[in-house]
């Protein structure tokens, strides 16, 4: 699942808070440099534990996806507030002595990913910590290795930042385009588009559709463990909202059953409008021509070839099938 | 009083009265005063279409002919407002249907409008001449058909940069053969490729034509037909400008332009291919608004393009231009009034074009008249906005991104308090503000103290407390729009304020510390503002009071909470906060 590289949209003080709580978190040099120190000594408002309640608010984490930094970490949504309040300074500790608290199941072996390069270890180490997500804690120990690194780690262009959302504040369709023109400039160098490519997700059945940032996923693992995550409070019927641990292991579950037992299939529009199933294409070509995605009942996706279910990472390329 | 004038009398002086506010200072010198004004008013703007209900605008003002309409929040265009929060025009269309049948211009701006919407709207309306559809979402192509197909006497179809789900280009091919009323056409945000057969005969037929913005699926190739079938235009949105280098294309391109005596405005310029921009060359001079800022052109190709348009007002332009680029034209276009510069690569952490603090300094010093300004860039020092403020006095728009939050002061490594200082105290009339980089409480101190006149402010990532905030709310007298994200602040400033909140139009705060509980008290406290609380992993109730909301949108209204809220979203008011309260008893952790 996608990780931002920073733990920090800023890719600033995630250690600040995380050195007061817990000496044995190892603190790297961020590459943020004096600023870092500066806001270490700012006298902040702010409530007992909130102090990482107000990065993780601050953060500005969704549900839906919205959060760049969060795109993979939906495992975060099963969270309910109220235990990572009440739990702030828990949390850690937890995460600390490997409790283990936050176990969520691994989604199909789906680990933290470091996003677009930059120094590792560290950084993944407190962005486990800092991350919103439980599920990035529980991985944490032990630390799994990345399966999947982004384009990024391996050029030698230099490292882009982790994005935060809605930041710096330039509309989806000045973006966009800047997306395009990067990516048609940037073939060559072999860098991966740069920017963020917003397509609408919609499922049928749900009320409302979310938008996702396909930029933040480099396989279809990740995307799918990413809408399940997003859309399981639909299938399941409620969002979040009563949230107990077992009871979000046991949702995570059903949905997926739900996905592999075919009830629904993930399938997009591509840029000539045709309706496509998802996992046919090379990765790069999908983001290159999905236009929107659609978590289709499986009922209502005739004329797909009889594999139902989402199926990633085929190894054969054969001709994308028409929904 | 004795009725000093006749009532058609009275009408007729307040039809000079264009302005709402003078409408809305007459309607309050007495109560025929405030009747003939209502009866007479034709156009309204709504800031916030749930500040008030359509039955009450049209209880009040039963026979308006133009509409304004403004749904979401400005952060919205940043992602930071989820899908499904609202902004429908529906309810909007449905009532004015029935109530305003010669209704001609509506005007929407962030909001949600549905093919059925714009269906409506084409078969309800006989008089209707103006659409205009900014940043909007939720229709389609088909939508465009309808009002294609049945408005006969469209003057005005301006889709701005709203998303179109964009089934076919075939929508325009509905202009009747005897619509030729066209006055605007604004396509640019359009995907597919219209038909340009059809595109160059309602061209042709509509004599009009001042403003025409093309979609980047039309070739520069096929430019010249249309420029030739309108010599009038005003204002060209070019399609992609690219194409192979060929001399009759750019003798045509060249011709056609010459033709185009009116010529005052220019952009679209997709894929630009620099070696067709010197086939402009003949409009430079007349230019007076180019808007360059998704050409990836870079210098000297750009700057000598650029150094041709010696009357610009307004340039809009990608961070290629570089800071040469803005010396060159701080020395060629003194009547410059607002400059944007857009960054090329905002996601990459060093940038590779050499525009820094100098080139914006370089504008303020060499533009007398620059009084708006939009920029980003990668770094600024305190120095430059003090050289900046002194230089330009006059400035009422100034908006700085600068791309790494909380970046300081680069040469002294200080926070950018000081600069902005100078802006604020400088600059008198300044109406709006964004700023970004280091910024202390102390900022905050300086614009409550100094800026008086200020409506609206962006903040990002600033702060350090309470305090901060409360400068705001209780030195900015004008304030109408305050939008803040990531900053610290929380319970104390907003409550303290809370009458403040009323005089404005809204408030936003996201990844604050606003808790739940203090949202619960403002929305109780204060019955005439909705308290909306986004919380997109679950109802705020689930944690303790003390816990920060997600996202928090404050505005006026006189409407009462909306109904049309997604699952996501809580109004904080009496009944809500007590069915909270009941709902917490029995919860255990």
């Amino acid at each position: 699942m996608s990780l931002p590289k920073e733990h920090d949209y800023i890719g600033l003080t995630e250690p600040s808070s995380m050195e007061n709580s817990s000496s044995s978190i190892v603190s790297t040099e961020s590459e943020k440099n004096t600023v870092l120190n500066l806001k270490e000594t700012e006298l902040r408002l702010g409530l007992p534990g909130s102090d990482f309640l107000e990065k993780k608010a601050g953060t500005g984490i969704s549900l839906f996806g919205k959060d760049l930094k969060d795109e993979g970490n939906n495992g975060f949504s099963q969270i309910p507030l109220k235990n990572l309040v009440s739990g702030a300074k828990r949390v850690f500790s937890d995460a600390i002595d490997g409790s283990g608290k936050w176990d969520f199941p691994i989604n199909g072996g789906s680990e933290v990913d470091l996003g677009n390069g930059g120094s590792e270890n560290t950084n993944t180490l407190q962005s486990s910590l800092a991350g919103p997500s439980g599920k990035e804690i529980g991985n944490r120990n032990p630390r799994k290795p990345v399966e999947e690194k982004k384009n990024d780690n391996n050029s030698a262009a230099p490292a882009s930042k982790a994005q935060v959302v809605g930041w710096p504040p330039i509309r989806s369709f000045r973006k966009n385009t800047l997306a395009t023109n990067l990516s048609k400039n940037n073939d060559d160098e072999g860098k991966s588009g740069v920017g963020s490519l917003y397509v609408k997700v919609s499922m049928d059945g749900a009320p409302y559709l979310r938008k996702i940032d396909l930029k933040t996923y480099c396989s279809y693992k990740e995307l799918s463990s990413a809408l399940e995550k997003m859309f399981s409070c639909f299938t399941i019927g409620h969002c979040a909202s009563h949230g107990l641990p077992g009871q979000e292991h046991l949702r995570e579950n059903c949905l997926k059953d739900l996905l592999h037992g075919s009830e629904y299939v993930l399938t997009y529009e591509d840029k000539d409008g045709d309706w496509m199933l998802v996992g046919d294409v090379p990765w790069e070509m999908f983001t290159d021509s999905c236009k929107r995605l659609r978590i289709m009942k499986g009922s209502d996706a005739t004329g797909l070839a009889p594999r139902l279910g989402m199926k990633y990472q085929s190894k054969e390329i054969m001709k994308p099938r028409k929904v | 009083m004795a009725q000093s004038f006749p009532e058609d009398v009275l009408e007729h002086v307040f039809s000079f009265l264009n302005h709402d506010r003078d409408r809305n200072a007459v309607s309050l010198v007495c109560k025929s005063w405030y009747d003939i004004e209502r009866l007479s008013r034709r156009r309204i703007f709504i800031g916030n279409c749930y500040a008030v209900s359509p039955e009450i605008v049209i209880r009040r003002f039963p026979d308006v002919r133009a509409v304004e309409l403004k749904g979401k929040p400005h952060f919205a265009d940043f992602n930071l407002v989820p899908e499904g929060w609202g902004g429908y025009v529906y309810p909007w269309v449905v009532s004015m249907a029935g109530a305003y049948p010669w209704l001609e211009e509506i005007k929407l701006k962030r909001m949600v409008v549905t093919d059925e919407n714009l269906e409506l709207i084409s078969k309800s309306f006989k008089n209707f001449t103006v659409l205009v559809l900014l940043s909007c979402e939720g229709f389609t192509t088909d939508g465009l058909a309808y009002i294609a197909a049945n408005c006969r006497n469209l003057r005005e179809l301006d889709l701005g940069e709203s998303e179109v789900e964009d089934l076919s280009g075939h929508w325009l091919s509905h202009f009747p053969d005897n619509c030729t009323s066209l006055v605007s056409l604004n396509i640019s945000c359009l995907g597919s490729e219209v038909s340009f057969s059809a595109l160059e005969r309602l061209v042709a037929r509509c004599p009009n034509l001042k403003t025409l913005r093309l979609n980047r699926a039309v070739p520069l190739e096929k430019l010249p037909n249309l420029l030739c079938r309108a010599p009038q235009l005003v204002e060209l949105g070019t399609g992609a400008y690219s194409a192979e280098i060929q001399s009759d294309i750019f003798s045509n391109l060249s011709e056609a332009f010459l033709g185009c005596k009116q010529l005052k405005g220019l952009s679209g310029f997709w894929d630009v291919v620099p070696a067709y921009l010197p086939a402009m060359y003949s409009v430079c001079s007349q230019i007076t608004s180019l808007n360059l800022s998704y050409a990836t052109a870079q210098n000297p190709d750009l700057v000598q393009f650029v150094s041709q348009c010696g009357n610009l007002q307004r340039l809009w332009v990608l961070d290629y231009i570089e800071d040469v680029g803005l010396e060159a034209l701080a020395a060629a276009c003194k009547d410059l009034q607002e400059l944007r510069v857009f960054p090329s690569d905002p996601y990459d952490a060093e940038g590779n074009v050499t525009l820094t603090e100098q080139g914006l300094v370089a504008v303020s010093e060499g533009c007398p008249k620059l009084q708006s300004v939009l920029y980003f860039c990668r770094q600024m020092s305190n120095a430059a906005l003090v050289a900046i403020a002194r230089n330009r006095p006059n400035m009422i728009r100034f908006r700085l991104c600068i791309i790494e939050p909380r970046a300081p002061d680069y040469l002294t490594l200080e926070p950018l308090d000081a600069g902005f200082g100078a802006i604020v105290e400088n600059c008198k009339e300044l109406l709006r503000l964004s700023m970004s980089g280091l910024l202390t409480d102390r900022v905050f101190e300086y614009i409550g103290t100094h800026a008086k006149k200020l409506e609206m402010l962006s903040i990002a990532f600033a702060g350090d407390s309470d305090l901060g905030l409360h400068h705001v709310l209780s030195g900015c007298e004008s304030l109408r729009k305050l939008e803040i994200r990531d900053c610290p602040f929380g319970d104390k400033a907003l409550l303290a304020n809370a009458t403040k909140l009323e005089t404005m139009r809204s408030l936003w705060m996201s990844s604050c510390s606003v808790s739940f509980g203090a949202c619960k008290l403002l929305g109780q406290k204060m019955p005439r503002l909705n308290v909306e609380v986004i919380n997109e992993r679950g109802p705020p109730d689930s944690g303790p009071e003390d816990c920060p909301v997600e996202k928090l949108y404050v505005y006026r209204t006189i409407a009462g909470p909306r109904v049309d809220m997604p699952g996501f979203v809580w109004t904080m008011d009496e009944r809500v906060s007590s069915r909270f309260s009941r709902a917490t008893e029995g919860h255990g952790d």
